[in-house]
């Protein structure tokens, strides 16, 4: 018996169904009140629901961008304090490697202005004058002699005398005064040198200057944090993203280098460790070439966080200052003992090439065709060189891996907001949507009723309809919600 | 360096699990028909080997057997290999096994009857053995099974999980006269091996030999 058999209460179909329908309609016009209210209840509860979780959502978002700020002004503190101890240790570095002479450059002032000043008194020195009884002889030998020989011989002598006496003297001045030159001549060298080291101390003091400067705008920089001021976290923000987008692009580079790294290590190692065995579904010979790089990445790490380069391991940058020392020494001789021995693995590789290079061709017959290959060590030394330098290349993927990390945490904080920002407009949008769809039901369902309610209408023409009004005010208080 | 190295795959061994053998190793045994009418096939089949060999990676295993008049037995392997976990030795190997080959092609005599049904069962306790990840069964033949009177072929095969490939099928003079003997012949040998478990595939074109069957 089918279901049509079953409910067939009248001869024909068509009477059966309209039957049917007055039953239907008949119930649902006397449960139409209740369906109502549950309608309404079930689109009220699903909006309050959505606006509540929208809530809920909008204060996590609250609170993260709370978190994003304090992380954002944290790291910015941090940078800030790190470049202001560099520029110290810079100034400090300066101040003892010129200013801790400023003892010496002072003693050898001195003594170039005591050998100046020595110089200068010697040189003020006057020649000395014609003796004074040169003028009384003079006259005496312009007497005249009056014929007598005696006489004029005597005053001839006195004045052949005279003559001499002046030519010594005039020579002697002349010597003195070519001394005096001499020693004027002697202090030029000693004023430049007393300028060189005038100019030298001038520039010491205008690095100073310089110094100073960049370390006030740092000062200034690392103020504005320390007041969480909207400029500082507008700086932060620029400096965060395009930390992050610039570490990325570095770290796809650097991928790209220990791949290639990779592949260079990866077939000889199969000769070392075995080709055959898998871990999961990696062969060993693999993962142990893997192991090798990631072993060199890793010393690499270490080698910068003990040069204070980086500061991803804060507990390497506290160690005694003749630890990190020694621990310098003993990653990077770990660093140039695995690049050596990757570029023994890489001349292997090319064995190991070659050779199966000339089996292939031996089991196709065409073993002539390998005897030419007269430059292949161009390429073994290329593969060497690039197996030795790449592990020390590699080095420097800490500077970008710091970055990223610390402007990742920035980034997908703020990525994350944002993500909660949109899930709470999205619950919104919903929550609104349900309400009206309850509207849009109550409708529908007095569709469906449309007989017994125009009956009704019929019967209660001059009474407002209780249902109507009802329905309208909760419906109203719904949406003004 | 070496103990470096052990130490850095004993800590990657440690993070991961135990090293397994490679589950993806191949295990390949070729028949080769050396009956009156197709020993002078021989030397496409030597070729055919040369291109597997080429294909065949460390870890794999292949061996080449030669079908007469009672195939299923280990004298009639010619050449054996499971290669070498290190390259280098795997390719001296290869060497060695073209070697095998190309001296038993140069001195091969036409077999009297063909008993293909014995190699196979040869190449699948041999291949059973290797416990190979995939595992192929190579028939260079015309397919024509030829018994000699008093030998037992007709049991079943247990071919679950191998693939077998017959190669270079050809014509027999009287398939010319009736080609349903030559139709008959490769579909009873599907059928075969299809209801024994395992996968057929006949490739008659040698000259682009399609090796995706090695896996």
């Amino acid at each position: 018996m089918s279901f049509w058999n079953a409910i067939s209460i009248t001869p024909t179909s068509a009477l059966t169904a309209f039957v049917c329908f007055l039953i239907f309609t008949t119930a649902l016009y006397f449960t139409r009140e209740p369906a109502h209210g549950i309608i309404l209840l079930l689109s009220r509860a699903m909006h309050r629901a959505m606006r509540l979780a929208a809530n809920a959502i909008l204060r996590a978002e609250d609170r993260l961008h709370a978190r994003n700020r304090q992380v954002l002004l944290a790291a910015g503190r941090e940078a800030e304090e790190r470049l202001i101890e560099r520029e110290f240790e810079r100034i400090d570095s300066t101040v003892r490697r010129d200013l801790a002479q400023c003892s010496v450059l002072e003693r050898r002032l001195s003594e170039e202005i005591i050998k100046l000043e020595e110089d200068h008194s010697r040189s003020t020195e006057v020649p000395p004058a014609p003796p004074g009884w040169l003028d009384a002889v003079k006259a005496v030998a312009k007497i005249p002699s009056n014929g007598d020989p005696v006489v004029a011989d005597i005053l001839g002598d006195i004045g052949e005398s005279l003559g001499k006496a002046q030519d010594r003297a005039i020579a002697e001045y002349k010597a003195a005064t070519k001394e005096r030159h001499q020693q004027l001549s002697a202090m030029l060298p000693q004023w430049r040198n007393v300028q060189k080291l005038t100019t030298d101390l001038n520039k010491n003091v205008i690095t100073l200057l310089d110094r100073s400067k960049v370390i006030d705008r740092h000062v200034e920089n690392y103020e504005h944090i320390l007041q969480k001021s909207d400029r500082a976290l507008r700086m932060l923000e620029a400096s965060a993203l395009t930390n992050f987008f610039i570490a990325t692009l570095v770290m796809v580079i650097a991928v790209g280098g220990a791949l290639i790294n990779f592949h260079l290590i990866a077939r000889p190692m199969a000769e070392m460790v075995g080709n055959s065995s898998a871990l999961g579904t990696f062969r060993i010979s693999d993962v142990a070439a893997l192991v090798i790089i990631m072993v060199e990445v890793s010393m690499g790490l270490f080698l910068m966080e003990s040069l204070r380069i980086t500061r991803l391991f804060p507990v390497i940058g506290a160690l005694p200052d003749k630890l990190r020392v020694r621990m310098i020494y003993f990653t990077f001789t770990i660093l140039f003992i695995l690049a050596s021995a990757e570029a023994g693995l890489a001349f292997m590789r090319e064995i190991l090439m070659q050779d199966e290079l000339a089996t292939n061709a031996l089991l196709r017959g065409q073993a002539a065709v390998l005897l030419s290959a007269e430059f292949q060590w161009i390429t073994t030394a290329a593969q060497m060189g690039l197996s030795f330098i790449l592990p020390f290349a590699l080095i420097f993927v800490a500077i970008p891996l710091e970055m990223f990390v610390q402007s990742a945490r920035t980034v997908l904080g703020y990525f994350a907001s944002a993500l909660l920002k949109v899930v709470a407009v999205f619950l919104r949008v919903f929550g609104n949507v349900c309400t009206y769809m309850g509207g849009v039901m109550v409708t529908f369902y007095d569709l469906l009723v449309f007989g017994p309610l125009w009956l009704e209408g019929r019967l209660t023409k001059d009474r407002p309809d209780a249902h109507e009004i009802k329905a309208n005010r909760v419906y109203s208080n719904e949406v003004v919600s | 360096m070496r103990q470096l190295l052990a130490i850095a795959v004993l800590l990657a061994t440690g993070l991961t699990g135990c090293g397994e053998p490679n589950s993806q190793s191949r295990g390949i045994y070729m028949l080769m028909d050396t009956s009156g009418t197709y020993s002078e096939e021989l030397q496409k089949a030597r070729l055919i080997i040369n291109v597997i060999l080429t294909r065949l990676d460390t870890g794999d295993s292949f061996a080449v057997a030669r079908i007469d008049t009672g195939s299923f037995s280990e004298k009639d392997i010619i050449a054996k290999a499971t290669f070498d976990e290190r390259p280098s030795l795997a390719n001296r190997q290869k060497r060695v096994f073209q070697e095998a080959l190309d001296n038993f092609v140069a001195t091969v005599k036409p077999a009297s009857y063909t008993d293909i049904t014995g190699g196979v069962l040869q190449a699948a306790e041999y291949l059973n053995e290797k416990n190979s990840g995939r595992k192929v069964v190579l028939i260079f033949s015309d397919l024509a099974e030829d018994l000699k009177d008093g030998y037992i072929r007709d049991i079943p095969l247990e071919l679950d999980g191998f693939d077998v490939v017959a190669l270079n099928v050809t014509k027999l003079g009287s398939d010319n006269i009736d080609p349903r003997d030559y139709m008959r012949r490769l579909e009873a040998w599907r059928e075969r091996v299809e209801a024994s478990g395992g996968r057929w595939r006949v490739i008659n074109d040698l000259d682009r030999l399609d090796t995706g069957f090695l896996g």
